[in-house]
């Protein structure tokens, strides 16, 4: 591939907080949400912040954006503070796609995207051919090339979320924070989106920051992952190794799940029934094993247990007790486990 | 670029027909009333050799002034209104309904009333129409009004709740008032009371010197809001993201609302419904929320439905004239009910 485009990625620092600490301050209380944080974000990178639910990934989102005051510490961008500058210079540095509801009636699509060059246009916003062309690259680039006269209501979920992407790519800023961009989305719009952001970061060198529950999606594109613990300390790292430091496991570790390491993905835990041999292989035994253990059964590979599946010739085998049973899919093996059981 | 281009047309086209309406209109006005002036009449009288000594009279003094107002008056209240609806982003926001209109009644109230109350002055109503000090004070009282509703909504982001919040507003206002009258001069109460039905009748041309200078100038002011508006629609946040300094954009809203809404008010009285059905209409006709587009083409509508109404107003062929603010609540209040039937969560309605 061209090598000199990759070499120019990650070679200088867009954002960099320096001693940040994060949360909330009430008369007679300080709560602290993250300390102390001393983190960057590259040109050309795309980082996905992820942590449990109420761990304060929100709040970390809006400090480092400067929507709401840090308790100390402080974010650059550029190195320029984002706390000491003037409105229009901060929309320069930094553009954002948030999780607030935006209800604007009648808005065109290029109306919206048209509200992004606003930090570049005079008191009337009139926009010149530049802009036009920033407009309509930015367009293209989320998809949206023919949507430019759709009312902004009248589009999908994921589209709205696709037209305040283009709004913020028509920003022009070396940065790009998005707060649960693929929250409410359907799974194709969601893989969608972060396609679109992984190319976004590469084609345009710009850096973009962000937040997610999807664990799956974030792991199969972020070049980096900032993980939130409960316990105040953000890790930061490339995805597989924080899989491999066991981190995941750590910080998602639930009695429901478990954090399966060789498929980087998460298992649903069933009370036990009994365990099952299974023998077999291919695409079959595979899904075998996860109808099996969707149904509650440990599944081992020797054959000493008293009830024994085996995969051959496109066929189900099921012995249990010395009696064998044929069956030609998943669910006649599961039925027949369910009888055995339940007598 | 071509689909730009067809995108700009229409709008022209509208504005072309709404401007030969208005037009129109402004003649239609100037000729109805207890008298009859054809258009013809009108052009001699303009001209200067008037078929009757007494109607030119009626047209310098009364007709002129009058339909001068109406386009003030509807244009000024209906930008009011959309101002009030992007920075409260509530559809059903409006001088009247959110009881900055009473804000202002208020103040003309105190600034009429209790001098015979403190004092024991006796003011003369129509002399103090029109003066300096109350158009300040009707502005302070809307002021004081769009502020504690603005704080209110700070807490309460419920669209309909702050409907309610306004009317409350409305009530202790209006409870002000009622107290101020009861040590008032029977006579003031009698003309502040036909003051409160809203005509633009009463607008002579010296209070015109001072309404209009002052209209005109918080007209073309809105149209500088435009950029800060459209980014207000996406909300407090984004609206910093795009650069937009949003507490100073308020203030700027706060004030050109309140000046329009009490400097309107003190002339012509409360004008109900218009601020809030204008806006609407626009949106319709225009098919867009762009406040770029919206704000004229909403000035355009308020001076056409104000010249309408005040025509139906005449009631054509007889000698008595309807309070004008029943014939603007036939024509707004309908167009409140379609909005909270159409938009049960309220949502999405500009």
């Amino acid at each position: 591939m061209n090598i000199k485009l990759e070499d120019a990625h990650f070679t200088k620092p867009i954002l960099h907080t320096r001693g940040l600490t994060v949360g909330y301050q009430t008369r007679n209380k300080v709560l602290e949400l993250e300390k102390d944080l001393d983190v960057k974000i590259h040109n050309g990178e795309l980082v996905c912040l992820i942590g449990p639910n109420g761990c304060g990934k929100s709040t970390l989102m809006r400090s480092i954006a400067g929507l709401q005051k840090p308790l100390s510490g402080g974010t650059f961008i550029t190195d320029v503070d984002v706390k000491n500058i003037k409105p229009h210079q901060y929309a320069k540095l930094l553009s954002l796609v948030l999780t607030d509801k935006v209800n604007v009636g009648a808005m065109t699509v290029m109306d919206m995207v048209s509200i992004g060059r606003y930090p570049y246009t005079n008191y009337f916003a009139k926009l010149g051919s530049d802009d036009y062309e920033v407009i309509e690259r930015s367009l293209d680039s989320v998809h949206l090339g023919e949507y430019r006269e759709r009312f902004f209501s009248e589009l999908s979920d994921g589209e709205k979320q696709r037209v305040l992407i283009a709004k913020a790519l028509a920003q022009d800023t070396p940065l790009i924070m998005l707060d649960e961009p693929t929250a409410h989305l359907d799974l194709p719009s969601r893989v969608e989106i972060m396609n679109i952001l992984k190319r976004l970061a590469k084609e345009t060198n710009k850096a973009i920051f962000l937040s997610t529950h999807e664990l799956d999606l974030a792991l199969q594109t972020a070049d980096t992952i900032w993980l939130m613990k409960r316990d105040k300390k953000l890790v930061s790292g490339t995805p597989e190794d924080l899989v491999l430091s066991g981190m995941f496991e750590q910080v998602f570790h639930s009695n429901a799940f478990t954090f399966d390491k060789r498929s980087g993905s998460f298992k649903v835990v069933h009370p036990t029934k009994g365990k099952v041999s299974l023998t077999g292989d291919g695409i079959q035994s595979n899904w075998t094993r996860r109808a099996l253990e969707r149904e509650g059964f440990e599944v081992v590979e020797d054959s000493d247990y008293t009830i024994h599946v085996l995969f051959e010739k496109n066929q189900w085998k099921l012995e249990r007790n010395g009696e064998v049973y044929q069956c030609d899919t998943i669910g006649e093996v599961l039925g027949k486990l369910r009888k055995s059981f339940s007598t | 670029m071509a689909a730009i281009n067809t995108h700009i047309l229409k709008p022209r086209l509208i504005v072309a027909i709404g401007t030969l309406l208005i037009i129109c209109l402004f003649l239609l006005d100037l000729s109805l009333g207890s008298v009859k002036i054809s258009i013809n009449d009108l052009l001699n009288i303009v001209l200067g050799n008037p078929p009757k000594k007494s109607w030119e009279y009626i047209f310098f003094n009364f007709r002129l002034p009058k339909a001068i107002t109406a386009i003030l008056t509807g244009a000024g209240i209906s930008v009011a209104g959309l101002q009030m609806q992007t920075l409260f982003k509530n559809p059903l926001a409006g001088p009247s309904v959110l009881g900055i209109s009473h804000g202002a009644s208020l103040g003309v109230a105190v600034f009429v009333l209790s001098s015979t109350a403190l004092f024991g002055v006796t003011t003369n109503f129509q002399e103090a129409l029109g003066s300096w000090g109350l158009v300040l004070f009707a502005v302070a009282g809307s002021f004081l009004v769009l502020l504690s509703v603005l704080f209110a909504s700070s807490r309460i982001s419920d669209s309909v709740t702050i409907l309610i919040i306004g009317l409350m507003f409305g009530f202790i206002t209006g409870a002000v008032v009622s107290i101020l009258q009861y040590f008032s001069d029977p006579e003031l109460i009698q003309n502040f009371l036909v003051w409160t039905f809203g005509s633009l009748s009463g607008v002579a041309w010296s209070q015109l010197q001072v309404m209009g200078p002052i209209i005109v100038l918080a007209l073309l002011l809105s149209l500088l809001y435009s950029k800060q508006m459209n980014a207000l629609l996406l909300g407090e946040n984004y609206a910093t993201g795009v650069g937009v300094d949003v507490s100073q954009t308020r203030i700027k809203l706060i004030l050109t609302t309140s000046v329009m809404a009490g400097t309107i008010t003190a002339f012509t009285g409360p004008i109900a419904f218009i601020g809030v059905a204008v806006p609407h209409l626009a949106r319709l006709l225009f098919r867009t929320s762009n406040h770029k587009v919206l704000i004229p083409a909403t000035m355009m509508c308020g001076a056409l439905i104000m010249l309408i109404c005040d025509i139906l107003s005449q009631v054509p062929g007889a000698q008595t004239t309807l309070p004008l603010n029943s014939v603007t609540a036939l024509f707004g209040a309908p167009v409140i009910l379609a909005i909270i039937i159409k938009n049960k969560k309220m949502r999405g309605a500009f």
